[in-house]
C-alpha cells in the first residue's frame, strides 16, 4: 500500500532530502579531495628522494648545500612519543573514567566533567606555552639537563592533552553497559570492584578501545604543543634529547620552504597520513574480530 | 622677466610631461634573495599603492639567481642579501639599501658580555661547549637556533661562516620563542634580528662593538649583511625603476624598513 502524503510535506521532504544529499556528498567529496591532493603533492618528493632514502635515512638537512631528506628520526620520535604518551595517559584516563562513573556523587561528577570539557577546549598552543614556561625549566632543574626541551617534555604534554578524550569516551562506554549486568553480578555475590573490573569493563571493551584510538589520533597528529616543548632538532629519539616529530617537521619548515624541500614536507605529511590510516584500520579490524567472537 | 617665464614654463611642462608620460614601462620586476622577501614585499606594496597602475613583481629565487637574472636582462632589479664580488661589480651596479643586523642574546644571569668572531664560530660549531671557557660558570652551552629556511638563520650562518655546521639544541620557529627560551635557560645562547632586541635577555657585543643602528650601518658591527639592489651597467634603469630606487631611500620607506627589523641605509 502506498501512503498518500499531502503536497506540502512532500515538498518539505524533497527539500530536506536535497539538503542532506548535497551536504553529505560535499563532505565525502572534500575528504576524497584532501586524500587525492595529499597523494599528488606527497608522491613527487618521495620519488625524487627515493623511498628508502626518505624513510630510512637518519639525516635531515633540508637547506644544506647537499640537502638530505631522511625522516627516520621523525618517524621514530612520533612513534615513541605517541606510545609513551598513551602509556601514561591511558591508565590515568581509564581509572578516572571508572572513578567518575561509579564512585562519585552525581553533583561531583557533573562538576568534574565540566572541568574535563574545559581541559579539552584549551587550544594546543596554550599547552605548548605553559609547557615552555613551566614544564621545560622544571625538567631542566629536576634532571640537571643542559636544556629541558626534550622528548620527555613532549610526552608529558601529550599525555595531558589526550586525557579529556580518553576520559569522556570511556565514561560513555562504561555507562552504556546495561544495568542488569551490574545487578546480576552483585546478586551472584561479586563485590563492587569485582563487578566493575570483571563485568563492566569487558562489556565496555570496544568503547574503551575507541578511546584508545582517539588518543592515538590526537597524540600523533598534534603539532603546535610538541613543537614548542620538544626542541625541534632532528636527532634520533632519546628521552632527554631535543627531538622533532613528523607533525612539527612539517609545521616548522613550511613557511619558508621551496622546491624539493617543500615537496619533501608534503611527503612527510603523506607518511603521517598513512600512519594514521593504518592505525585506524588496524584497530577497526581488531574491534570487528573481537565482536565476532 | 622673459627668462623667468621661460624657466617656469619649462618647469611646468616638465612636471606635466613627467606626470602624463611618467613611467612608460609600468612594471617593476625584481628577482633574487628570499631573505629580502619581507623587505621587498612591504616596500613594493607601499610603492604600488602610491603610484596607480604600477605593477610590481618579485621572484624569490635566491641572491645568486637574482644576480644572474640581471646579467641576462630577465629582470629590472636584482636582489642580493650579500655584498657583490669584485668580478660581479665589473658588469653590475650595486646599491646597498639596507643592513640586516643580527644580535646574539644570552640569559640575563650570564656575565659574558663580549664575544669575538672566532669565539662565535667555535661556539656554534661545537668546539667550545662550556661557558667556563668564556669566563662564566661551568655550564654546558645550549645553542638556540631558528628553523631551516629562516632568513635570520641564513643571515647568521652566512655572516659567521658557519653554514650547515651549527649544532643546535633547539630549532625554534619564531623570535618570540627564542627570546622566551633564552630568558629561561642560563645555558642558552641564541640569535635574533637586531630590531627584535628585548630587555628580557642580554645582548652581546661582538669584537667589542655594541650593536646599534649606527654601528651596523657603519659596518663596525660585523654580524650583519647588506641588502643590495643589483642593476645592469649596460642598460640604464627605466624612470619607473629609478623612481622606486629613490623611493626606497625616502623617509616613508625608512619607517617601513625599520618596522620589519632592518636598518635602512643612507644614499651614497
Amino acid at each position: 500500500m502506498k501512503y498518500v502524503i499531502n503536497s506540502k510535506s512532500n515538498l518539505q521532504e524533497k527539500v530536506a532530502h536535497g539538503a542532506f544529499f548535497t551536504l553529505g556528498t560535499l563532505n565525502i567529496l572534500l575528504v576524497t579531495l584532501i586524500c587525492v591532493y595529499l597523494l599528488l603533492a606527497g608522491l613527487p618528493g618521495i620519488i625524487k628522494i627515493g623511498f628508502f632514502d626518505f624513510i630510512f635515512n637518519d639525516t635531515w638537512a633540508s637547506t644544506a648545500q647537499n640537502p638530505q631528506f631522511g625522516i627516520l628520526p621523525f618517524i621514530l620520535t612520533s612513534l615513541y612519543g605517541t606510545l609513551a604518551a598513551l602509556l601514561l595517559g591511558m591508565p590515568i584516563g581509564f581509572f578516572c573514567a571508572i572513578y567518575l562513573s561509579f564512585f562519585v556523587s552525581k553533583k561531583l561528577k557533573t562538576f568534574c566533567i565540566g572541568l574535563i570539557d574545559l581541559l579539552s577546549g584549551i587550544p594546543s598552543v596554550i599547552f605548548g606555552f605553559i609547557g615552555m614556561l613551566v614544564l621545560v625549566p622544571f625538567l631542566q632543574e629536576l634532571f640537571n639537563l643542559p636544556d629541558g626541551a626534550s622528548l620527555l617534555a613532549a610526552i608529558l604534554v601529550l599525555a595531558l592533552m589526550i586525557l579529556p578524550s580518553i576520559i569522556k569516551v570511556s565514561i560513555v562506554a562504561l555507562e552504556a553497559v546495561p544495568k542488569q549486568y551490574i545487578e546480576g553480578s552483585l546478586a551472584l555475590g561479586a563485590n563492587e570492584v569485582e563487578t566493575y573490573f570483571k563485568v563492566i569493563v569487558p562489556a565496555a571493551k570496544s568503547g574503551i578501545a575507541a578511546a584508545f584510538v582517539l588518543g592515538v589520533g590526537r597524540a600523533i597528529g598534534e603539532a603546535m604543543a610538541v613543537m614548542m616543548v620538544s626542541g625541534n632538532a632532528s636527532n634520533m629519539p632519546a628521552l632527554f634529547e631535543s627531538v622533532r616529530f613528523l607533525t612539527s617537521a612539517v609545521a616548522s619548515e613550511m613557511s619558508y620552504s621551496q622546491g624539493l624541500q617543500k615537496e619533501a614536507l608534503f611527503s612527510i605529511a603523506l607518511v603521517l597520513f598513512v600512519f594514521i590510516l593504518t592505525i585506524n584500520a588496524s584497530f577497526n579490524f581488531i574491534l570487528k574480530r573481537g565482536q565476532r567472537k | 622677466m622673459k627668462l623667468k617665464a621661460l624657466v617656469s614654463t619649462l618647469l611646468v611642462s616638465c612636471t606635466l610631461f613627467s606626470q602624463a608620460y611618467a613611467f612608460e614601462d609600468k612594471t617593476i620586476a625584481t628577482d633574487g634573495s628570499t631573505s629580502m622577501e619581507k623587505f621587498i614585499g612591504i616596500l613594493g606594496e607601499d610603492f604600488t599603492n602610491k603610484n596607480d597602475g604600477v605593477k610590481f613583481t618579485y621572484n624569490p629565487t635566491g641572491s645568486g639567481a637574482g644576480i644572474v637574472a640581471v646579467l641576462e636582462g630577465r629582470t629590472d632589479i636584482g636582489l642580493s642579501s650579500r655584498a657583490l664580488k669584485t668580478k660581479e661589480l665589473e658588469q653590475l651596479n650595486a646599491t646597498t639599501v639596507a643592513y640586516d643586523g643580527i644580535i646574539l642574546v644570552v640569559n640575563k644571569d650570564n656575565n659574558v658580555s663580549n664575544l669575538t668572531t672566532e669565539q662565535i664560530k667555535d661556539i656554534f660549531t661545537g668546539k667550545i661547549t662550556s661557558w667556563k671557557e668564556l669566563g662564566y660558570e661551568d655550564r654546558p652551552i645550549v645553542l638556540i637556533g631558528r628553523e631551516a629556511g629562516s632568513g635570520t638563520r641564513d643571515g647568521f650562518e652566512s655572516a659567521t661562516g658557519t653554514k650547515d655546521m651549527c649544532q643546535y639544541r633547539q630549532e625554534l620557529t619564531s623570535t618570540g620563542d627564542v627570546l622566551t627560551t633564552v630568558s629561561q635557560n642560563k645555558n642558552a645562547i641564541g640569535y635574533i634580528s637586531f630590531a627584535a632586541s628585548s630587555k628580557k635577555v642580554k645582548t652581546l657585543n661582538i669584537n667589542g662593538v655594541t650593536p646599534s643602528e649606527q654601528s651596523i650601518e657603519e659596518g663596525k658591527y660585523t654580524l650583519q649583511r647588506p641588502f643590495v639592489f643589483v642593476t645592469s651597467k649596460q642598460q640604464k634603469l627605466s624612470d619607473l625603476d629609478q623612481a622606486f630606487v629613490d623611493y626606497v631611500f625616502s623617509e616613508d620607506a625608512r619607517k617601513l624598513i625599520l618596522k620589519i627589523g632592518v636598518v635602512p641605509a643612507s644614499k651614497k
